[in-house]
């Protein structure tokens, strides 16, 4: 991966360390225009920290960052919106940017949740909030999308229609996408480029590179690497609070 | 036309009220409310300063505040103390300190209630012009930090991540509240400013369902506190700061109604 025109964030070896741990260390990886990098990795793998490293949120790293936009549309792992702050729907859109109403009215209506646009965010479902989420990161039309999690607490049949949406964003915008995800196999169909992580970045490449990947089948398992590798499989496993996958 | 005192007192109320209305409800909003207190606290410092150095009295509070200000936000980075038992260092240390110093100004008579709840005879055209000049600038500062200030008030990674410089907007609301204290002190008092700035936006938040209807009220809620106070303190001849104050406080048990009323109707 050479440094191209097409590059919007790169990381060099990036670290970050809280309280003397380090979160995750000697991170490298790329998102280019169009392209879709999903970060995957069990829990506390350093996967939120590498993407805020990439955001910029934390300042004082490891190695090195290079962003080439400020067009920046991120769907954090948790927000949590206080109750002394009255916040409608139609107001957290315009949070970070100026958007005319039927700009609103478009993001909202792609993620399916148009018709809360007047709802206080603190009286909708987890899931609705999900979708408000992900159609404010959308609505500023960004170079780069950042996505932690995205579409958890999402119904299913809504969580295959986000990833498809996510998808064909990346297409008609050719923005960059930076997608974690805990869902292996819906995801990687539409991926570019896999970053597994535990730490630091145990294995990388395409997705059925990854699934041949020893390192890859000791963290997550041979069923995993079965799901990397053929897309279109059935639901036969469910995935427990660690990360880990399961068969039923 | 400004000849009278209480006409320069309503002017000088109907200023303070436009500005403590929005940045109250960052105070509320940023859960400030103490860290007002701790401002307003110093100020008595600044007041001290300025009788000292016979300099003017808001400049001086306002540039003793900022300091405060400055130094707590230091404290904060260098020590492992909590937030609540800085702020409570400095609120009484610099409290006491400029009491310490109103001790040994001898040669000059101290009006100390006047300080501590506000007095309206007191209100010069010149603090008019503090007031309402200051005051533009204040609002107009706010506006163009709006946008980083309230997205990191919402969040502040998703401010941070989309290139908004939230640490900026925050140290320069700093300076606006130490600003809004040192025009504020002669009508309110310095015990109570933060009242001043969280009881109209706390009415408002309970008659509000987004943030810009929350600041409008807010500053209809400031007016009619400083209009109500301040005619009951002519009436009764009671301190004007308590006076606006209690005012406002009636306007906040009323709010509570239209909650109770909300509540009955989802049901």
């Amino acid at each position: 991966m050479g440094l191209n025109s097409n590059t919007l964030v790169k990381l060099k070896n990036a670290g970050y360390q809280q309280n003397n741990k380090w979160l995750v260390k000697g991170v490298s990886l790329e998102v280019e225009k169009g392209k879709i990098v999903t970060l995957i990795g069990p829990n506390g793998s350093g996967k939120s920290t590498t993407a805020k490293i990439a955001l910029g949120i934390y300042k004082k790293i490891d190695g090195e960052v290079e962003k080439y936009t400020n067009k920046v549309g991120y769907v954090p792992q948790k927000v949590s919106i206080d109750w002394t702050l009255p916040l409608r729907v139609s107001d957290f859109m315009v949070l970070t940017e100026s958007l005319k109403d039927d700009a609103i009215d478009e993001a909202l209506s792609l993620t399916g949740v148009v018709h809360l646009k007047n709802k206080n965010l603190g009286n909708l479902s987890g899931g609705e909030f999900q979708r408000v989420l992900l159609a404010r990161a959308i609505s500023k039309k960004p170079d780069l999308l950042v996505l932690d999690e995205p579409v958890q607490g999402v119904d299913f049949t809504g969580e295959i229609a986000l990833y498809e949406l996510i998808k064909k964003i990346s297409e008609q915008l050719n923005c960059g996408i930076l997608l974690i995800s805990h869902d292996l196999h819906t995801v990687m169909s539409a991926t570019d480029h896999v970053v597994c992580l535990n730490g630091h970045v145990c294995c990388s490449g395409s997705p059925s590179d990854v699934a041949k990947n020893n390192e890859y089948k000791a963290l997550f398992g041979e069923q995993a690497a079965q799901t990397l590798s053929i897309y279109e499989h059935k639901h036969d496993h469910i995935h427990s609070h660690e990360g880990e996958i399961k068969k039923n | 036309m400004f000849d009278d005192f209480f006409i320069r007192a309503i002017v000088a109320g109907i200023g303070v009220a436009f500005v403590t209305g929005p940045l109250g409800c960052f105070v509320v909003w940023r859960r400030l409310s103490y860290f007002g207190d701790t401002l307003a606290h110093s100020a008595l410092l600044g007041v001290t300063m300025a009788y000292s150095f016979e300099f003017n009295i808001a400049i001086s509070v306002f540039i003793v505040s900022a300091v405060i200000a400055l130094i707590l936000i230091q404290l904060q980075r260098k020590t492992n103390l909590p937030g609540d038992a800085l702020l409570g260092l400095l609120a009484h240390s610099s409290l006491a300190v400029g009491l310490v110093v109103i001790g040994f100004l001898t040669f000059i008579r101290f009006d100390i209630m006047g300080l501590l709840f506000g007095d309206i005879l007191a209100v010069t055209v010149n603090d008019l012009i503090i007031i309402w000049v200051g005051g533009a600038l204040i609002l107009l500062v706010l506006k163009l930090i709006w946008k980083p200030l309230f997205a990191s008030t919402v969040n502040y990674e998703l401010a941070e991540a989309e290139g908004l410089n939230p640490d900026r907007a925050k140290a320069v609301f700093t300076i606006l509240m130490a600003a809004i204290i040192a025009i504020s002190i002669k009508m309110v008092g310095l015990l109570l400013i933060t009242g001043m700035l969280i009881i109209p936006a706390a009415m408002a938040r309970n008659v509000s369902d987004n943030p810009k209807k929350m600041v409008l009220f807010s500053i209809i809620g400031g007016l009619l506190s400083v209009i109500i106070g301040l005619f009951s303190s002519l009436e009764f001849n009671t301190a004007s700061g308590p006076s606006i104050i209690t005012a406002s406080l009636i306007l906040f048990v009323l709010s509570l109604l239209k909650i109770k009323q909300s509540i009955q109707l989802k049901n």
